[in-house]
This record gives structure tokens, sequence and C-alpha cells, in this order.
């Protein structure tokens, strides 16, 4: 099957000169979820409003569900749903208006059933008469979903959904995205909750400085990048490292009382029994020991500095 | 949807600039009565008195051309304007931005609407003035040709003015700035064939004076200017903004980066 979006050498530089997106490749699957970290100013947004025709590109092509963006206009934007960053409604309008309004403005044929059941799902449907500006802002936050999903579109953008939002709420915003997901819907979300990621996405890609650094499976990331970490709670605290310990990659923490061994998980166990051994006989005690699978945190992390230190090289 | 013409865009943007001018009906129909009102009382009967009468008509209902195009003027730019600009600047303009709708149906939406609402006001003043002076309408269908084609231009006006504007401020200079003071000095309120000889010939470059003109010849068949000169004028203007509109569309000027 073709995938719903396809991105191919995508640059966009702004009026400024500042190259916000520089030859981003990216193909999104029909009915995945797919989710963009990056760190502030790494070009998400600026992804995101390009092919939702609110930024236009410098250069490159974008096709969703194989019409063009721009010359395609029409067929793409029907099949588009944008919950932008930043939250903006219209302050004097009601609700109902406002959502009802989205779903004409995208030429759909009028369906209160519709908007009712969006309504309801999002918990709005007793404040469908309110004013915009009367709601929370959680709530204001629901409204621009339920605007978003008005015309039923079958690709879902979400720019950091849950930025500000209460445990709750973004409880019920995972359990909406499944939801759409069940019903065929492709959703790309923007998130710097990496738990969050973690929990919701099939598909992860990293985004630093306007390059994708990698798009992957969740669980192939994890694997291929995962590292395990030892650590070692120590009796004495230690200064520094003893010679005799040089072989392995180890770090003085917590002021000397823990030692921390990264390897990589799949090395298998090679290093940690000899290192076990060699802690003991040089007399080092220890109270107690852990290990911990690293988290896409710290995938993250790692990846990010490690492009940044290389561009620093160049 | 059919493919090719977002019709029900167009009535979602054209219902819901409507809807702000219903939800203040009181107000969007009061004030140009009273304006109106004052307008007969102040210069009826300070100025009227002593200038009865303009080329047959009398001063009160020689006016009335003028004041509703002043209306016109006013109302269908500052309604373009603000509805255009108020999304830009809350941010809602994202919408319309990614929604399926094309320049075309974005300004029919707008300036349709904007035009309707001055339109309306321009009748609340017509009828105002029956009440008070001996208005009447010798070609109603000119009239009613250029108040249409008058409203669309300055709804289509406003519009530029919106999407240019970068600030609330902007957004009133170019109607307090130009607009006014050009209907001032466009013989809305006199017959240019009043001013000496070398203020008419200024007069002349002022495009107001031949709007005025057309829209007071279909109601009293007299004129300033030649009507087919007003009509190719008001056209001329109507042409020359939508060619600025689509250029603004065509570039993203100010809506898009
Ligand atoms: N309109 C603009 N004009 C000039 N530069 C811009 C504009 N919008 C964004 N940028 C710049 O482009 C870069 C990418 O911005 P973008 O908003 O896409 O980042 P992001 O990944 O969404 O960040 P965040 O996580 O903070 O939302 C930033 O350096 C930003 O300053
Ligand atoms: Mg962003």
């Amino acid at each position: 099957m073709p995938p719903i979006l396809s991105i191919s050498r995508l640059t966009k530089r702004y009026a400024s000169g500042l190259a916000a997106l520089d030859g981003v490749d990216l193909e999104i699957d029909k009915g995945e979820i797919f989710a963009l970290l990056g760190p502030n100013g790494a070009g998400k947004t600026t992804l995101i409003n390009i092919v939702c025709g609110i930024v236009t590109r410098t250069s490159g092509e974008v096709t969703l569900d194989g019409q063009d963006i721009e010359r395609g206009f029409r067929m793409a934007r029907t099949k588009i749903g944008l919950v932008p960053q930043e939250l903006t409604t219209d302050a004097f309008e009601t609700v109902i208006a406002t959502v009802t309004f989205s779903r004409g403005l995208f030429g759909r044929p009028p369906a209160p059933a519709i908007i009712e059941k969006i309504l309801r799902d999002l918990s709005l449907w007793e404040k469908r008469n309110d004013k915009i500006m009367t709601l929370s802002g959680g709530m204001k936050r629901r409204v621009m979903i339920a605007k978003a999903l008005a015309h039923e579109p079958e690709v879902l953008f979400l720019d950091e959904p849950t930025a500000g939002v209460d445990v709750a709420l973004r409880r019920d915003m995972w359990n909406l995205v499944r939801g759409l997901r069940e019903r065929g819907v492709t959703i790309i979300l923007t998130t710097h909750y990496i738990e969050e990621a973690q929990e919701m996405a099939d598909r992860i890609g990293i985004i630093s400085k306007g390059k994708l650094l990698l798009a992957e499976d969740k669980a192939t990331l994890m694997k291929k990048l995962g590292k395990r970490a030892l650590t070692l709670s120590l009796q004495e605290p230690m200064s520094e490292l003893p010679e005799a310990l040089s072989a392995w990659p180890l770090t003085i923490k917590s002021g000397g009382y823990e030692l921390e061994y990264t390897y990589d998980a799949n090395d298998g166990q090679a290093g940690v029994p000899a290192l076990l051994r060699r802690v003991a006989e040089l007399g080092i005690g220890f109270r107690d020991l852990a290990t911990r699978q690293s988290s896409l945190e710290d995938i993250f992390v790692n990846l990010v500095s490690a492009s940044t230190e290389s561009e620093a090289r160049t | 949807m059919s493919q090719g013409f977002n019709h029900r865009g167009v009535w979602a943007i054209y219902r819901f600039e409507m809807a702000r001018f219903l939800r203040t009906l009181v107000q969007s129909v009061v004030t140009p009565v009273i304006t109106t009102s004052l307008y007969f009382v102040v210069f009826g009967a300070a100025i009227g008195s002593r200038m009865s009468e303009v080329g047959g008509v009398s001063y009160g209902a020689f006016i009335v051309p003028g004041l509703m195009m002043l209306s016109l003027f006013t109302g269908s730019i500052s309604n373009a304007s603000f509805g255009i600009y108020f999304p830009k600047f809350t941010g809602t303009i994202y919408e319309l931005l990614s929604a399926p709708i094309s320049a075309v149906e974005l300004v029919l939406g707008y300036v349709g609407a904007a035009a309707t609402k001055s339109i309306l006001v321009a009748t609340i003043i017509l009828v105002t003035a029956f009440c008070f002076v001996p208005v009447r309408i010798e070609h109603p269908v000119w009239m009613l040709g250029f108040l249409l084609l008058t409203a669309l231009t300055f709804s289509l006006f406003g519009f530029v003015v919106g999407i240019w504007a970068k600030s609330f401020e902007q957004l009133q200079l170019i109607p307090m700035l130009v607009v006014t003071p050009l209907t001032f000095l466009g013989g809305a309120f006199y017959s240019i064939d009043m001013l000496p000889a070398a203020w008419r010939t200024v007069a002349l470059f002022n495009p107001v004076v031949y709007l005025v003109s057309g829209f007071r010849w279909s109601f009293y068949g007299a004129a300033d200017v030649d009507v087919g000169v007003s009509l190719g004028i008001t056209l001329g203007l109507l042409i020359g903004l939508l060619v600025v509109v689509s250029w603004m569309f065509k570039t993203g000027y100010r809506l898009k980066q």
C-alpha cells in the first residue's frame, strides 16, 4: 500500500534566512501513529504547517494520498485535520457554532449527529452553548480538537496536543487517539513528553535543527539503540576511578556513592560478570546493584547531542 | 464536496461574518438612523436654509446619495478589513489557510458579507431619508447597480487593507486618512460645479467624485460628470483591486510565511 503522506527533500527557509527544514524525507503509512520528537526550534511545527498549507515550502515534494499538497490542495486538505500548537479560538463564538463552522469550511454537509458525537467524546456537550472565552485552557484545547475532527479527517496532525494539559485530559486525549486509530485515522503528533511517544506511537521520528535524524519503528528503535545501565551503590565514596577498572566505561555519580556502567543491551552481558569480579578483587564493597533499560529519553538525548557535536566539529 | 467549488465553505464564512453583525443588530440599525437624522437636522436646517436648492433638488434631498455613499465606503472598508484582520490577529487564520478553500472562495465569503452589511446600512439611511426629505429615484436599476458595485469595490479594498494591516492602528489609518477626506472633498455634500474652476480640475482626480456623481445621477438625473465615465471608473477600481487581491494570494502576502 502506498504511503498516505510522502515527503521528500523538503526544505524551508524563512524570510529571515533561517533554514528551519533541511532536506527532510519521510513516509507515513495509512493508519499509523507517528510521533515526531525534537528539541525546541527543531522544525516540527514548520513541517506540520507546510503539509497543512499554513507555511509555504521552499523546495521538495509533499503528497497526501498521492496528491500534491498545493496542486491538489482541495483533495489533500479535505482529508487533513490540524490541532495547532498555539491555543487560538474565536472567543465570542459558542462551542457548537465554531465546530459547526469548521465542518462547513471544509466543505462537508451539515451533520448535527456527528458534531454531537465529537462533542460528547470530548466532554464538551454540556458546554456546547457556552462562549469559548468562558472556558478554561484545557477546555479550549478540547474545542480545537473538536474543530479539527468536525470534517472527519483521514489524517490528523496534533502539534503538541498535551502541552499544558492535566493528567485527566492527557489520558482522555490518548484514549481519543487510540479510538481514532481504530477507525483507520492516521495520526501524526509532536510532543516533548517522551513517555507519551513511547506510550502512544507505532513509529518515532527524531528531528533536530531541521534534519530528520531517524524515523523508526518504536520497538526496533528501542532495541537498536537501547542501552542498559548497571549501577553499584558503594559503601565507601570513591573520588576517582582505580586504574584497574579503566577497561570499563564507568562514571562516578551521586558524589562518589554510585558507580554507573553503561553497555549495549545487544552485546549480551559479557562485560558485567568480569566487572563484578574485578570490583570484588579490588575490595570495593557495594550495598546494592541495579540495572535498567535505557528509555527513549536517553536515546533521544544521545542522538540530539551527538548531532550537535558533529555539527560543532564540522 | 463538489470538486470544483467549495460553496459550503463560502457559506460558512458568510454566515459567520453575518452572525457578528446580527449579534449587534440594534446597534447596527440604530446608529445609522440617528446619524442620518442628525445630518438632516444640522445640514438641512443650518445650511439648507441658506442654500435651498442644488440643480432643482432641495438641499436635504441632494445630500442623500452622498450620505449613502459615505456610509458604503466606510462601512464596506471597516467590515471587510476587520473581518479578515481579526483572524490574523487572534491566530484563527490557521484554519482558513488549512481549509480546502480557494482564494476566490475566501474573498467571496468575506467580501460578500461585508458588502451585504454595508448595503443594509445604506438602505436604512435611504429609508430614514424618506421620512425627512423628498427623495426620488429616477433610475432605480442604475441606483442598485452603483450600490452593489460600490459596496463590492470598497469591501474588496477593505479586504486588502485587512491583509496588509499589521496593527489595529493601521486598520483605522486608511479609512481615516484617505477615504473620509476624499469623500468630503469628492462632492458628497455639494456639486463640484459649485467649486472655482481650478479646484474643479483638482477634484476630477478624486475617484470618489465619479462614484458620487453617478450615484446621484441615478436619483435625480443630473450629474457632475458623464454617467458612463462614472461606471467606467467604478469598474476600473473593482478590477484593479481584484488584481491586487489575486497577487496577494499568489505570493501569500502577509498571510503565509
Ligand atoms: N515565521 C517564522 N519566521 C522566521 N523563523 C521562524 C518562523 N517560524 C519559525 N521559525 C524558526 O524556525 C525554526 C523551527 O521552528 P518550529 O516552530 O518549526 O520549531 P518546533 O520544532 O515546532 O519547536 P517547538 O518545540 O518549540 O514548538 C525555529 O528556529 C524558529 O525560530
Ligand atoms: Mg512547535
